[in-house]
């Protein structure tokens, strides 16, 4: 009849483990550096805490019924009989309802203020960014500089980027845990997402949907700068004469797995409409 | 002549498969030598094989499902060995094409193979005691039912050694399993073994359906059914409604790939997105298809053992059906990133938090069922114990999940990853295992044994968390899925836990084997001969351990909630059982192979579409359509036990039971 006390300080051991986790990641959706993170880090951790109000004592109550009606414990009010009280059906079902509640409000004012497409509100005009995720490496277009960079996104501090996303072939999803939501890429069609870094820094980013055999490496960085930095960056790649037309964009649409950064200097015009617009399988079929 | 089929399909090349193969071959030739030579084959195929009692079809589910819960497992420990070790520089020893493979056949193993067997396979044995009624509705289609899915399963393992297995993750998504990016044979093993399996558990909810619904005992009202049967029903309701959306999805995958539809593909007007909107219409209610009977054991089982009924029952059987309901309308809260509108992604992450609700009161239910009992601490109340507080923390996290902001930086997380986890593990399959260990003496007649089930407990539900709290904070830490290699150093120690964890399950795993083996050859000392171990509540206890083939000689006469417990009260208190009946003679469904022989068709179909062998799945279909023309014109479908026969069974039952309720003796 050892069985309770064990229980209960392998469940304390387990919030303990949980609890470490969180305190101790040095990164991750609990370390956000844009406020599209942060909103849904509070968010988590507001729905944590309204249930953790009601989950630990339920788990505790559990525990303490079960040992304390334990066979052997006669000093425990046997009840063979009682099945049936309408007040305590009464709690049972309100409780979790008014939980659900509140819970529910959280989740509806939260999908409506942090829809992915909502713009953020800000004095600084967006950064644009057209991504493509490819086998399997991913693309990042800047329309309005002119220029291109696989598998490394540079940003401005401090400024919203506006994504459109699409993918050259299976579904991958764009993620950045530490700026926020993450988005599918689907061929054929065009999703967005808004995000912004508030503080320099290198974030990883990486698909987190499955794409074949290629996925582990499909990994980039992202680089939040100084605006001057931004600025200084263009302004190198730009000079770097690599250009990207539909020909070079095919090469790169190869196949090819853990790839390095690189930029490319000057893009076509409507280069990702182009991309989306087009049927798959072109490359395939050599036309 | 054999299609894609050549010598190169057995993977020689690569040692890890074949000696999985190798060792799988050895044991199964090893297992048909010892029953040959023991001279057991006639037993097996006159009682088992042919057999169409739902009490044998239920045990051979339920068997199937632990030998296939052995093949996911040995996916889990490779998984998580590999891991372990493939962060940074180091690089694990399972290559992408082959972990890939991997993943995707623990999932599709561990739900069609494992958790849907040991669910079906409790409801197929429980539900027409319970009812107190003889058999299912139609016996043979029952038969069918199980062996169609043994046919999937074999296929699913064919794979290991024949070509190999979808490398998609375990529901197949296009593109990605198209033709175009999926050129092999995998995920045409995958469409076919569960498209086959698929159409057994269809059959089996059709037939489950129909027995509750129709063929309960007098008296047996709907609101005198014990919670179990309730949750079989709910379950069952929920297969007959959804199964039939899976097939037609797999169905037109198999278009895509085989007559070049466009359905899924990229271009030509298809859309993926149909197919994960299609495939969750179905996936979300699946989750409950497996939950809700797991409901109905615990419900039975912290009753039974806390000597009391169960409390708020009628309140449990709304619960239930709120939940059968709601069940479907949730399913797009699996992609919530695909970038539906925000009014979207807020109703269905409301619809799934409001299961909570009946959940939450199904939680405070058995809780006030303890309350007030005298709480018996056998292994199937430990499990249930460990389920309540596990499966609450598995709830909270999937109702973070429900979110959708929340959704946005946690999906297709290790966060998501040890939630599913916690409530596959945590509710289901210790769902199954306390309905394993409950209903055991019932089939077989004597108890297994207690400390390695006790062991085995322990490991269990030590190992799970040891092996999925470290994935919900990895989750948090920003690492996905189904990657087969990883960067960052700070989460090997995460890691190297959860293969700890695996370990611990493992030693489990170990444990429960044992416990069967020891069972066996103990079981002199384990008899349960009164057919009543636990001090049962509901009809299954009122028949003998195992029961005669008829299951009641007599069709119980139902008068009250817990049929069972007021015919055991009435007979304490006057010391003697209900005068005798006036036996007749019984009906029973005569044995058949139709389940085995169209089972071995539909292997032969499936594997020849996989391999593109024309001809061969031309045969296949020739014989299926024989099998059922022999069947529709069978002349003798019953035989008779005569009334003497039945009396003697039922005289020398109620000589024990008398004997049993002395020893009892005490009034309560």
């Amino acid at each position: 009849m050892r069985q309770i006390p064990f229980r209960a300080c392998l469940r304390m051991a387990a919030v303990a483990v949980l609890v470490a986790g969180v305190a101790g990641c040095s990164e991750g959706v609990l370390r956000p550096h844009g406020p599209v993170g942060e909103a849904e880090k509070t968010i988590f951790l507001n729905s944590l805490g309204i249930m953790l109000a009601i989950v630990v004592p339920t788990i505790l109550a559990t525990l303490g019924v079960a040992w304390w009606f334990r066979a052997s414990n006669r000093r425990a009010r046997y009840l063979p009989t009682w099945q049936y009280s309408g007040r305590i059906e009464m709690i049972v079902w309100s409780i979790p309802a008014m939980v659900i509640l509140l819970l529910g409000g959280i989740a509806w004012v939260g999908s409506h203020d942090l829809d992915p497409p909502k713009a953020l509100v800000s004095p600084e005009k967006a950064v644009r960014v057209e991504v493509v995720s490819l086998d399997w490496k991913w693309l990042f277009i800047y329309p309005d500089q002119g220029v291109a960079s696989v598998n490394r996104l540079v940003v401005p501090v401090g400024v919203p980027v506006s994504f459109r996303l699409t993918s050259e072939t299976v579904m991958n999803s764009f993620f950045v845990p530490e700026l926020g939501s993450q988005i599918y890429t689907m061929n054929g069609m065009v999703s967005r997402l808004n995000l912004k870094a508030d503080q320099p820094g290198l974030y990883p980013g990486f698909s987190a949907q499955f794409s074949g055999d290629g996925f582990s490496g499909m990994r980039f960085t992202v680089d939040a700068v100084g605006k001057e930095k931004f600025a200084n960056w263009v302004e190198e790649t730009k000079g770097n004469g690599r250009s990207l037309a539909m020909e070079s964009y095919e090469d790169l649409a190869k196949p090819s797995k853990n790839v390095e950064p690189y930029t490319f200097g000057s893009v076509k015009a409507g280069l990702f409409d182009l991309i989306v617009n087009r049927p798959t399988g072109a490359i395939a079929k050599g036309n | 002549m054999f299609g894609k089929l050549t010598w190169s399909a057995i993977p020689l090349s690569e040692p890890i498969p074949l000696a999985a193969g190798g060792v799988v071959m050895v044991v199964v030739a090893t297992v048909l030598a010892w029953i040959t030579i023991k001279g057991h084959w006639p037993y097996l195929w006159r009682e088992w094989i042919t057999s169409v009692d739902h009490k044998r079809i239920g045990v051979m589910y339920c068997l199937l499902a632990l030998v296939m819960l052995l093949r996911g497992f040995s996916d889990a420990i490779m998984m998580r060995s590999h891991l372990a070790f493939a962060g940074g520089d180091g690089q694990g020893y399972l290559p992408p094409d082959h972990y890939n493979q991997i993943f995707s056949a623990h999932g599709a193993i561990m739900i069609f193979f494992t958790a849907m067997p040991f669910m079906v396979g409790l409801m197929n044995f429980v539900v027409p005691l319970q009812l107190g009624v003889r058999d299912v509705a139609f016996p043979t289609l029952n038969s069918v039912s199980f062996w169609l899915t043994a046919s999937g399963a074999l296929l699913i393992n064919a794979s290991l050694v024949i070509g190999e297995f979808a490398r998609t993750g375990w529901l197949a998504y296009p593109p990605l399993s198209e033709l175009r990016f999926s050129p092999g044979v995998g995920v045409d093993y995958y469409l076919w073994s569960l498209q086959i399996s698929g159409v057994g558990t269809l059959l089996s909810g059709v037939n489950l359906v129909t027995t509750i619904l129709k063929m309960r005992a007098p008296g047996m009202t709907y609101t005198r059914m014990p919670v179990f049967c309730w949750t079989a029903l709910a379950s069952n309701l929920l297969i007959v409604a959804t199964f039939p959306v899976l097939t037609a999805t797999f169905a037109l995958l198999t278009l895509d790939r085989y007559l070049g539809f466009h359905f899924f593909t990229n271009d030509l007007g298809g859309n993926p997105m149909m197919y994960i909107n299609l495939i969750w219409i179905w996936g979300h209610p699946e989750v409950y298809i497996l939950i809700l009977p797991a409901f109905g054991v615990f419900s039975e089982v912290v009753s039974t053992f806390s000597g009391k009924p169960l409390f708020g029952y009628r309140s449990m059987i709304l619960a239930t059906m709120v939940i059968c309901v709601l069940s479907c309308v949730v399913w797009l809260h699996h992609f919530f990133t695909m970038g539906a509108g925000a009014n979207v992604n807020g109703f269905f992450g409301i619809m799934t938090m409001v299961i909570a609700v009946p959940t939450g009161v199904k939680v405070f239910n058995w809780l006030f069922t303890l309350y007030g009992g005298r709480v018996r601490y056998e292994v199937p109340v430990l499990w249930s114990i460990s389920f309540m507080v596990t499966f609450v923390i598995g709830g909270l996290t999937g109702v973070l999940l429900s979110v959708p902001p929340v959704d946005w930086v946690l999906h297709n997380s290790l966060f998501l990853v040890a939630h599913f986890h916690n409530v596959a593990i945590g509710g289901v399959l210790f769902g199954a295992f306390t309905g394993y260990t409950y209903w055991f003496p019932k089939a077989f007649g004597f108890k297994l044994h207690e400390g390695f089930g006790k062991a085995a407990f322990w490991c269990w539900t030590i190992g799970f968390y040891l092996a999925f709290m470290p994935l919900y904070a990895l989750g948090l830490m920003g690492m996905t899925r189904r990657v087969q290699h990883w960067d960052d150093l700070t989460w090997r120690p995460w890691l190297l836990c959860a293969l700890g964890g695996a370990v611990v399950i493992l030693i489990g795993i170990g444990f429960q084997v044992l416990q069967l083996v020891a069972s066996i050859r103990q079981r002199r000392t384990n008899l349960d001969l009164s057919g009543d171990p636990w001090d049962g509540r509901s009809l299954e206890w009122a028949t003998a351990s195992p029961p005669p083939v008829f299951n009641f000689a007599v069709i119980p006469d139902v008068v009250g909630e817990e049929a069972y417990w007021g015919i055991k009260q009435r007979a304490i208190e006057t010391q003697q059982l209900p005068a005798e009946a006036s036996y007749q003679a019984i009906e029973m469904p005569r044995n058949t192979a139709t389940g085995f022989v169209s089972a071995f068709f539909s292997t032969l179909i499936g594997f020849a579409m996989i391999w593109h062998i024309w001809w061969m799945a031309c045969l296949g279909l020739l014989g299926a359509y024989a099998v059922l023309v022999a069947f529709a014109w069978r002349r003798e479908v019953e035989f008779v036990i005569p009334a003497t026969e039945v009396a003697r069974i039922d005289r020398e039952r109620r000589r024990i039971r008398e004997q049993f309720l002395l020893t009892l003796g005490k009034p309560s």
